[in-house]
This record gives C-alpha cells, sequence and structure tokens, in this order.
C-alpha cells in the first residue's frame, strides 16, 4: 500500500535530484503508474524503489517512461484527421511555409501519421514538425521511425477512415517484424526534449497538436500549458486536444473559436 | 450507532458491465429512483467508436441526468455518469474525475478494476460497487479493492446474466457480499443512503 505522503517524498526527489516537477499531474493517475512501476520491477517496498530512483540515476530514465503514458497510435480518431485533412490543412496551404508543433508526441505516431497528411496535400516539402517530449527514451523512437509491423493492419484501417486513398503499406518498408517509414517522412520531423511543465515557448507556428496530454496535469497545470500553447501560435493558427479536453473552462477560452465537433480551436486574436 | 451509520452511508455507486450488461441497465434503470441521493459511474466495456450516443441512450431511461465524464469533472450526487470509450476512468482525493489513456487492463480501456481500485482509496466504505454481466475477469479485483476498503462488493446473479463469467469470476474469487437479480438490484439501489 503506497500512501499519498509517499508519493509526496518522491515527487520532492525527482524535483530537487533531477528537476522533473510532477507535482501538479493527476494524482490519481501518477499513483497508478508508480503502483504498477512497483510490480513490475517486483520492488518489495515503496521504500526500495525511492532508494532506486534516489540513488541510481540510470533508472531514472526507465521511471520517468513508466510513469508517464506513452500509449499513442497512427490516426488515432480518424474523423479528427479526417477534419484537419480538409478543413485545416487547405488553409494552412495558403502559407508560404508552414511549422507544426506535437507537444508531448511519446514514440511518435501521430507526428508520422501528419506527416503523411502533409504529403498527401503536397504541402510536406514546405513544412516542419516540431516533436516533442519530456522524455529523451521516447523521442529515440520517433528518431528511428519504427514501429510493429502487427499494427500496421489497425492503422492502415484508421488511415482508410480518415480519407486516405493511398496503399497505407507504400508509406514503409517491413522488415523482421518491424515497419520503417520512410525518410521522405522522417527528415522533416525536428525532435527535441521540451517540458510542458517548465520550459517555455520556443518558436511560432501554425498548428500545436497535444492530444491526450493535458488530462494527465491538474487544473492549474493545464491553464499553464494552454497559455504557452497561445503565447507559440500565430494569429489564425490551429490547436488540437484529445477527445475528451476542452479549451472550455480556461483562461485563454475567450481568444479561440471552436472550429467543429472534433477538438480543434482557431486562434481569432 | 450515529456515526457507524454515516459512515456506511453510500457515497458513489459504481456499475461495471462487459457483454450482456446494457440491457441489464435498460430495465434497472426504469425502476431507479428519481432523485438518487449519490453519484452513480458506470464503466462498460464497448467498442471505441467515438460516438457518444450510449450516453443519450441510457439517460432516456432514467430521470436522473446521465451523461458521459469530462476531464476533471466534479462528482456529484444526484448525476449518472458513463466513462468514455477508449479512456480509463479514475478518482481524485478532491472527488473530481480524471481520464487516462494507458494500456488496457484485460483487454480493456475502459477497465473496471482500475476505475473500481481508484474509488476504493477515494471513498472507502462509502463505496458500494456493482458488478453485472461480462465475458472476461475485469472487475474482480477491484470488487476485492473495494471490501479491503470497507466498501460493499455486489454482483448480478449469474443464473440471470447473458454472460455469466464475469459474476461468476468474481463469486469463485471472492465473498461478495449480495448476489441480486434485477429487481433485486432496484430494490438494494433504491434503499441506499
Amino acid at each position: 500500500m503506497i500512501e499519498e505522503e509517499d508519493i509526496d517524498l518522491l515527487l520532492n526527489d525527482m524535483y530537487d535530484l533531477y528537476g522533473y516537477d510532477f507535482t501538479r499531474y493527476s494524482r490519481a493517475s501518477l499513483k497508478r503508474r508508480i503502483v504498477r512501476l512497483c510490480s513490475l520491477d517486483k520492488f518489495p517496498s515503496f521504500a526500495e524503489l525511492r532508494y532506486r530512483v534516489r540513488n541510481d540515476p540510470s533508472y531514472l530514465k526507465r521511471f520517468v517512461e513508466e510513469i508517464t503514458v506513452n500509449v499513442t497510435e497512427m490516426f488515432r480518431d480518424p474523423a479528427f484527421y479526417k477534419s484537419l485533412r480538409e478543413e485545416v490543412l487547405p488553409v494552412l496551404g495558403t502559407k508560404p511555409f508552414i511549422r507544426i508543433w506535437h507537444a508531448g508526441c511519446s514514440t511518435g505516431e501521430e507526428v508520422y501519421s501528419m506527416a503523411i497528411l502533409l504529403k498527401e496535400a503536397n504541402l510536406l516539402r514546405r513544412s516542419l514538425l516540431y516533436a516533442t517530449d519530456l522524455n529523451p527514451s521516447v523521442l529515440e523512437k520517433v528518431r528511428k521511425g519504427i514501429f510493429p509491423l502487427a499494427l500496421m493492419k489497425q492503422y492502415s484501417e484508421s488511415y482508410m477512415a480518415s480519407g486516405g486513398s493511398k496503399d497505407f503499406s507504400s508509406y514503409y518498408t517491413a522488415q523482421y517484424g518491424q515497419a520503417k517509414f520512410d525518410n521522405e517522412l522522417s527528415e522533416k520531423i525536428i525532435i527535441s526534449t521540451h517540458n510542458l511543465v517548465s520550459d517555455s515557448s520556443f518558436n511560432e507556428f501554425d498548428l500545436i497538436l497535444c492530444r491526450n496530454v493535458l488530462i494527465y496535469f491538474d487544473k492549474d497545470l493545464q491553464d499553464r500549458v494552454l497559455k504557452l500553447f497561445d503565447a507559440s501560435l500565430g494569429t489564425l493558427g490551429y490547436l488540437a486536444l484529445g477527445t475528451k479536453e476542452t479549451l472550455k473552462f480556461s483562461a485563454v477560452q475567450h481568444k479561440f473559436k471552436q472550429l467543429n465537433r472534433e477538438k480543434i480551436w482557431k486562434k481569432i486574436m | 450507532m450515529e456515526e457507524n451509520h454515516v459512515k456506511h452511508a453510500c457515497q458513489l455507486l459504481l456499475i461495471g458491465g462487459s457483454a450482456g450488461s446494457l440491457e441489464v441497465l435498460f430495465k434497472l434503470f426504469p425502476l431507479l429512483r428519481a432523485d438518487l441521493p449519490f453519484p452513480v459511474a458506470l464503466v462498460l466495456h464497448r467498442r471505441n467508436s467515438g460516438d457518444s450516443s450510449l450516453s443519450d441512450l441510457l439517460a432516456s431511461k432514467t430521470l436522473n441526468p446521465t451523461h458521459e465524464v469530462e476531464d476533471k469533472e466534479p462528482v456529484e450526487p444526484g448525476t449518472i455518469y458513463l466513462a468514455p470509450a477508449d479512456y480509463h476512468l479514475l478518482f481524485e482525493h478532491d472527488r473530481t474525475f480524471s481520464l487516462d489513456y494507458s494500456e488496457k487492463i484485460h483487454f480493456s480501456r475502459p477497465s473496471i478494476d482500475v476505475t473500481f481500485e481508484s474509488a476504493s482509496e477515494v471513498y472507502g466504505a462509502g463505496l458500494v460497487a456493482l458488478l453485472l454481466s461480462g465475458a472476461n475477469e475485469d472487475g474482480t479485483a477491484g470488487l476485492q479493492a473495494v471490501q479491503r476498503e470497507g466498501g460493499r462488493a455486489v454482483v448480478q446473479n449469474p443464473e440471470t446474466a447473458q454472460m455469466p463469467f464475469m459474476p461468476n469470476h468474481a463469486i469463485t474469487h471472492m465473498a461478495v457480499d449480495h448476489v441480486l437479480d434485477i429487481v433485486g438490484m432496484a430494490n438494494f439501489i433504491n434503499a441506499l443512503e
């Protein structure tokens, strides 16, 4: 049984020793992940997990990867991607140059989905996709662009449902049970660590995607991050969130107008 | 006496179900009193279709307001909440909901175990959890957590379940507090304070 005070101690360690601040993360989810990690790595007690985190910097990498949620998929919520295809990309296409930020991109499935949309809209050549996450080990996977082949059937179905008409397998090479996505896609992706809790704006974007990240934050932190996005978007830029996330109660909501049923907002001031 | 009574008042009713559980809810909901004095949260295994018509359908069967949970929404008495498709549903100590998109448990997201376990930490003895028809073992570990924290574990009578595996699994792995058919569930829930 892990007590709330134990979690507080561990989060203080994380901040003091390594500079990672998880104190304003949703506690219910964070606690569940920590309990799960304790059982996965067979720690006999919470104290031993804490000792390992404090004294073994190499374990830190695993700890951060496991307590942050890195479950993602390509073309998740096809109707969302359809809306990007039909309503957002034609507008962005009128610009000479397109900058897109995937904030909290995890292992990059959404970044590659977007690169495919851009290619099909003939916009990839004049686009740059910035892929950031607080977790350096997931970013390695974005760089490689290699995903399990077993998932391609489902991804292909979602791709078709999003309005895709090509043969999905034309975007990757299959080898040893893995699908390696084309360099043409990955060379437009700029990868960098960025922590939404502590880091500031680093560019001006036309579209920011941050899907299923805010649900892990408490209200105050959600507000901070939404202000950061507001500061990082050009006028008439777009912000896309996960299907259960909203701008509705945030301080920046009056500066945005929701596009349609999908969770895409346009910055109007 | 009074203290004991307060301690065991129902502060949250959880209902978990999989295959065959919707039919149960469609029959159960019209039998429930119109002013439930506690919140109800439903965790149902269903396809990730992305449409929210299920909550409308359920809402049409009861006078209690019914809708899908939004992230960080407060848990209010008298409301029936439905876990959104493809998200785990968790409870924060300030009695708000949190959503989570981490890996599936028992091939399920939302997982009944995840929600029951999370709620048991927040609601303790004030929790009542009901497990309905289904064809997998999700829910048993959750019910055990509910009981461990002093809450009550109730299952559908497997003989009345379209898919008896899920309630049976609970009954054979723990001592549940009640085994009920649909009318029994309605009477039990309507009598909760």
